[in-house]
């Protein structure tokens, strides 16, 4: 318990170091120290699988963010602070943190789950499903409706970073641009 | 680094080559058996598609997009979301969607679990396929990645366009 202590800590240090640094590539690699922390997290408190899955996006996220920061030296930000989207971020955090109180005391305590719907699954997960790992009886048995959406989104998300950032159209051999296409000035 | 694209130097080149395969195997090994251990598909996809990457980052992208391209990487993307889908789609052979309705065989059996291994290994394809792709979309095709600063005042548009491609 208390080496989680210190890992929230070290993780709230990160993130507020992440925010408020100056330099993009110091902010990039907080947040992977802030990941890596998360990662530990979730193999004290007993999930392996989610632990894995945190390290492995945390590296890639890590390499494809310091693969897009180092190049830009873009250092010199300006004070400029939004002084209404900060009062109005202060009044949402307040009304979060009193809500989240009030839902927080009707929650069972941290630990003890209740067991109502994961019950069933942890008794018959293995001769319903053949998995031994138990995550996996879930993620693609029980909830695969779940799985696929979340496949979906991926899916998704990749067709839609393939088109935006594609700098060169397919097009057939002969074809040529009829109109200009993207930010201007780019090309 | 004499020509530009061509990758890191000698020492990371001998490193990745020895380590690639290694990665590349602890990948489909998490995806194979994320039905018995800690895994799945997801993990282990994207342990894949590190292995690519790295060999994208230190062979330089000309080799890794002739071992591994851009349209592949698409192409097995739509596959993999496809062969997850059919699955799916063959649980109505014994009545309902997602139906685990290949025989469970005895557990902690690699071959066991009825369709979670085919559903581990088609999202795993699909995972692995598509954040190499985008990782290519990121690093490769894109122009300005993080442009701009806060002010909103772009930053990046003084640097000429193709510097991008100077670094493998």
């Amino acid at each position: 318990m208390l080496l989680m202590i210190f890992l929230l800590i070290f993780m709230n240090i990160g993130a507020i170091i992440a925010i408020e640094t100056k330099y993009l590539l110091s902010s990039v690699i907080s947040i992977g120290a802030v990941g890596f922390g998360v990662s530990i997290m979730f193999l004290l408190l007993g999930a392996p699988d989610l632990a894995i899955t945190q390290v492995v996006v945390e590296i890639l996220i890590l390499i494809i963010l310091i693969r897009g920061t180092i190049r830009l030296d873009n250092t010199a930000i300006e004070k400029y602070r939004d002084t209404f989207a900060m009062v109005a971020s202060l009044i949402f955090f307040g009304l979060f943190l009193t809500f989240a109180y009030v839902a927080f005391k009707a929650l069972p305590e941290f630990g003890h789950p209740l067991m109502r719907v994961s019950r069933e699954y942890l008794q018959h997960g293995v001769e319903r499903t053949g998995a031994t790992n138990i995550v996996m009886s879930v993620v693609l048995d029980y909830r695969a409706y779940d799985t696929l959406g979340e496949a979906t989104v991926l899916f998704t998300s990749i067709v839609g970073a393939f088109v935006v950032l594609r700098s060169q159209g397919r097009k057939k051999v002969g074809e040529e641009d009829t109109t200009q296409v993207g930010i201007p000035g780019d090309f | 680094m004499t020509e530009p694209d061509e990758g890191m130097t000698l020492i990371v080149k001998t490193i990745g080559r020895l380590v690639l395969n290694f990665i590349l195997l602890f990948g489909i090994y998490i995806i194979l058996y994320g039905h018995l251990t800690p895994g799945g598909g997801f993990p282990g996809g994207v342990i894949v598609a590190t292995g690519f990457i790295l060999l994208m980052l230190s062979f330089g992208r000309r080799i890794a997009l002739k071992k591994f391209g851009d349209l592949a990487a698409s192409l097995l993307d739509n596959l993999g979301a496809l062969a997850f889908l059919i699955v799916a789609f063959l649980g109505f052979v014994g009545g309902y969607f997602f139906l685990n309705f290949i025989d469970r065989g005895t557990p902690f059996d690699l071959f066991s679990a009825g369709t979670l291994p085919l559903s581990n290994i088609a999202i795993g394809l699909k995972v692995s396929a598509s954040l190499y792709g985008v990782f290519v979309a990121l690093a490769i095709f894109g122009k300005a990645i993080v442009g701009g600063d806060r002010t909103g005042k772009g930053k990046a548009e003084g640097e000429p366009a193709n510097s991008q491609e100077q670094k493998g």
